[in-house]
């Protein structure tokens, strides 16, 4: 057995991604307990079950954690970190003690996170920050700031690790048209984070500097303006929706791929106009954050048009994956439920977002309900089943056990109907006008109070799904049945060419592969 | 600091097609007279629901073909694999080219009827009421000119177009009327404007729709619309002019 010790001071990078894994779901359940508490208070107006300014702290929280402590680091930092090298014929990365820095700068993130929630004066400046307020505020924005400053430092680092990795550590005969869709779509991701995020850090930074240190860039009675923070802080918050849609798709594409025994529909398509094309267009789309903020009409008309246009390589990308259905021979695990619902996840989400691509449509729908249940369905449903997806078929892999029980299907439909549940109602009172960070929405019409119920009740539920789901992952992991070396009949190395869990260096011999080999030789 | 003028695009091409619509209603033969004015509210919700069909469609189409390939492709047998087809360059390009076509050329269909009902609303008509709204930690403030200054109440005239020229005296605000489909925030340092019309009497919720502190959900506007003749008759009472119970809500 390991000891302590050796956790701490890993730079394997297999246990480096089980720490991402930690930290990440640790955070997600945090961040969950956080929207139970925000959904009681809007179950009707007037609630006092936490009201003000307990109530945007809270908020604070649930939208900075689960976008930086359990999206970003659980998708790059865990599936980067765990699966990219054994998927590459590498036994690590390229640079391992940085690997293992990568992981203790993200939890010394996640530490000021909860360290700021539990001083007085929590951050409430929610996890965009804009100023003037989050710098004419008493409570401590800093913490806020700090805390990106740690985990946006940990990305940059191991993006950086990742890529070098891909482009100097494959196995002889794995050429660039013979990566894992997983291996493909983190590097689209990992390069995104590389490009935007010191953007973020600027951004923050001058925050802080203008909140304690007297500089002016928002003062806007010494010259400063309040736009440039939102621009610096969308020209990387929008590229970072993708950094989460681009390993959640290549998860699903590898579990779709496996269990339906088939090659990958278009693969060159997908990669060269799909993945770049969402990289290199994630970049021209920011301002549709924008839309109602008094930026000038021709830049929101023209980011109209980038933004529906972006609808293309993701849309090349969706087929894909559909088309990888297509003369399969499916067969069912709790992974592949996860991923069919997926489908219809990224339908809904991708979907419900053309309208917001439209500035006139967005006039009336910008910061109400409408665009949370939009990015609730993109983000913490489709990403996040497509994370339990992996979790689940990855499992046998990692720890030589099942994880496949009744318990599991059970949790999978209870946070299925949950979701639902929780979001629908959400776009039907967000066109009505129900706005967005509200602890009381009493002006409004009494049959909103009905939609809140529904959504109430299905967070709930999702919570009794995911208490099911976590439950059953965490007792399978030391008490589940063992499995055998390649439970679903994967063609990719990781279960080809390692056991079970895999051990120091991954392969026992070096990993060869015949020229034309791919991760998806199904049938030759 | 004073801004760059900056090229009126959008009044300019609004000025061109409200000139344009005009005449061709009047080409059409259609009646003639003044031109009505725009309804941008209505024109959302028309535009919405067209938006609304389009997606609709493109997601039961994509539904169905999963629900279809995931039942009709089960494996028959433990030892069954997949025969998914190995595509020519032609075939792969043609794959990629023909549904990336398709998809640019239903974006740049809802964007061009985007950009019509953008144009309508962001080009406020010649003769609209202007008030100027401040918006502040957490209340409203409504200025008419000719002293008239209000606080969390305005009134405006059925029929008549109303500009609000917004600013913030501290941090960012939104001005938001979810009845007329339209909200712009107010921002310290800049002026920015909505315009709408309230078509009948009524009292109309304005509310704030950017996070602004612990007061946020707190800070509610009711524009109370009412017959021209008495919004005249209160402006010229110079807004002391007490007016008669109006209609039920508009919510």
């Amino acid at each position: 057995m390991t000891t302590l010790k050796e956790w701490i001071l890993t730079t394997d990078h297999k246990r480096v991604g089980i720490l991402y894994l930690i930290g990440s779901f640790a955070g997600f359940a945090l961040a969950g307990i956080a929207a139970l508490l925000i959904r009681l208070q809007q179950y009707d107006p007037g609630m006092d079950i936490i009201t003000g300014n307990a109530y945007n702290n809270v908020l604070y929280f649930h939208g900075a954690a689960m976008i930086l402590v359990f999206l970003i680091p659980g998708l790059t930092g865990f599936f980067g970190n765990y699966f990219l090298p054994i998927m590459i014929g590498a036994r690590d990365v390229a640079f391992p003690r940085l690997n293992a820095f990568s992981v203790w700068l993200f939890y010394g993130g996640i530490v000021v996170a909860l360290v700021s929630m539990a001083l007085p004066d929590a951050p409430d400046v929610l996890w965009t920050g804009y100023p003037p307020y989050s710098i004419t505020t008493a409570s401590n924005t800093a913490f806020y700031v700090f805390t990106v400053h740690l985990i946006g430092f940990s990305s940059i680092v191991g993006s950086i690790n990742l890529i070098v990795t891909v482009i100097c550590m494959r196995a002889p005969n794995i050429g660039w048209n013979q990566l894992n869709m997983l291996v493909w779509t983190l590097l689209g991701s990992l390069t995104i984070n590389l490009i935007f995020i010191p953007v973020l850090g600027a951004a923050v930074t001058m925050l802080v500097l203008d909140k304690y240190a007297g500089t002016n860039f928002f003062n806007v009675a010494a010259g400063g303006d309040v736009l440039l923070y939102q621009n610096l802080f969308w020209f990387y918050s929008h590229p970072a929706v993708y950094v989460i849609f681009l390993p959640a798709m290549g998860i699903l594409y590898e579990v779709v791929a496996a269990m339906g025994k088939n090659r990958i529909f278009n693969y060159k398509a997908a990669v060269y106009f799909g993945i770049v094309g969402v990289g290199v267009m994630s970049g021209d789309v920011w301002v549709h954050h924008l839309y109602t903020s008094g930026i000038p009409d021709w830049i929101r008309v023209i980011m109209m048009v980038t933004t529906l246009l972006i609808s293309v390589p993701v849309g090349v990308m969706v087929i894909s994956l559909w088309g990888t259905l297509y003369k399969a021979s499916i067969t069912f695990n709790v992974a592949m439920y996860y991923a069919i619902a997926c489908l219809f996840l990224v339908l809904i989400g991708g979907l419900t977002g053309i309208p917001l691509a439209m500035v006139s449509m967005t006039l009336h729908l910008a910061k109400t309900s409408y665009v949370h249940a939009h990015f609730h369905f993109v983000m913490a449903l489709f990403a996040t089943f497509s994370m339990f997806s992996g979790v689940y078929f990855w499992f046998p892999k990692m720890s030589g056990r099942m994880a496949d029980t009744v318990v599991a299907y059970l949790g999978f439909w209870v946070s299925s109907i949950g979701v639902n549940l929780t979001f629908w109602p959400l776009f039907v009172i967000g066109v009505e006008g129900m706005p967005r960070r509200y602890w009381d929405y009493s002006q409004f019409p009494d049959w909103f109070a009905g939609y809140h119920h529904i959504a109430t009740a299905g967070a709930f539920l999702t919570a009794l799904g995911m208490a099911l789901t976590l439950g059953n992952l965490a007792y399978c992991t030391f008490w589940g049945k063992k499995s055998v070396a390649n439970p679903w009949g994967s063609k990719s190395l990781e279960w080809t060419h390692t056991p079970n869990p895999p051990g120091p260096g991954n392969f026992v011999d070096d990993p060869k592969v015949a020229p034309g080999w791919t991760p998806y030789e199904y049938v030759r | 600091m004073t801004r760059k003028r900056e090229l009126p695009w959008m009044p300019v091409l609004g000025g061109i097609a409200a000139l344009a619509t005009p005449a061709l209603a009047l080409a059409s033969g259609g009646v003639g007279g003044a031109a009505k004015v725009p309804d941008p509210a209505g024109d959302w919700t028309h535009l919405f629901h067209e938006v609304v069909t389009d997606i609709t469609v493109i997601g039961v189409v994509f539904g169905l073909a999963a629900i279809y390939m995931i039942w009709r492709y089960r494996a028959k047998s433990p030892d069954d694999v997949g025969h998914g087809p190995t595509l020519t360059t032609v075939q792969s390009v043609a794959l990629a080219l023909v549904p990336a076509l398709l998809f640019m050329a239903d974006d740049f269909l809802l964007a061009a009827k985007g950009w019509v009902l953008y144009n309508t609303q962001r080009t406020v008509p010649a003769d609209a009421l202007e008030v100027k709204v401040s918006a502040s930690q957490f209340y409203w403030e409504f200025d008419y000119g000719n002293g008239i200054v209000t606080s969390n109440e305005m009134k405006v005239p059925v029929g008549r177009p109303v500009v609000l020229r917004l600013s913030a005296t501290d941090v960012i605000h939104s001005f938001f009327i979810p009845a007329m489909r339209i909200k712009e925030d107010a921002v310290p340092g800049r002026k920015t404007y909505l315009w709408f019309v309230a078509r009948e009497p009524g009292t109309i919720i304005a509310t704030c729709a950017e996070y602004c502190g612990v007061g946020h959900p707190q800070m509610p506007a009711n524009i109370e619309a009412i017959p021209a003749d008495r919004f005249d008759a209160w402006i010229k009472s110079g807004g002391k002019q007490a007016s008669a119970p109006d209609a039920a809500p508009q919510g």
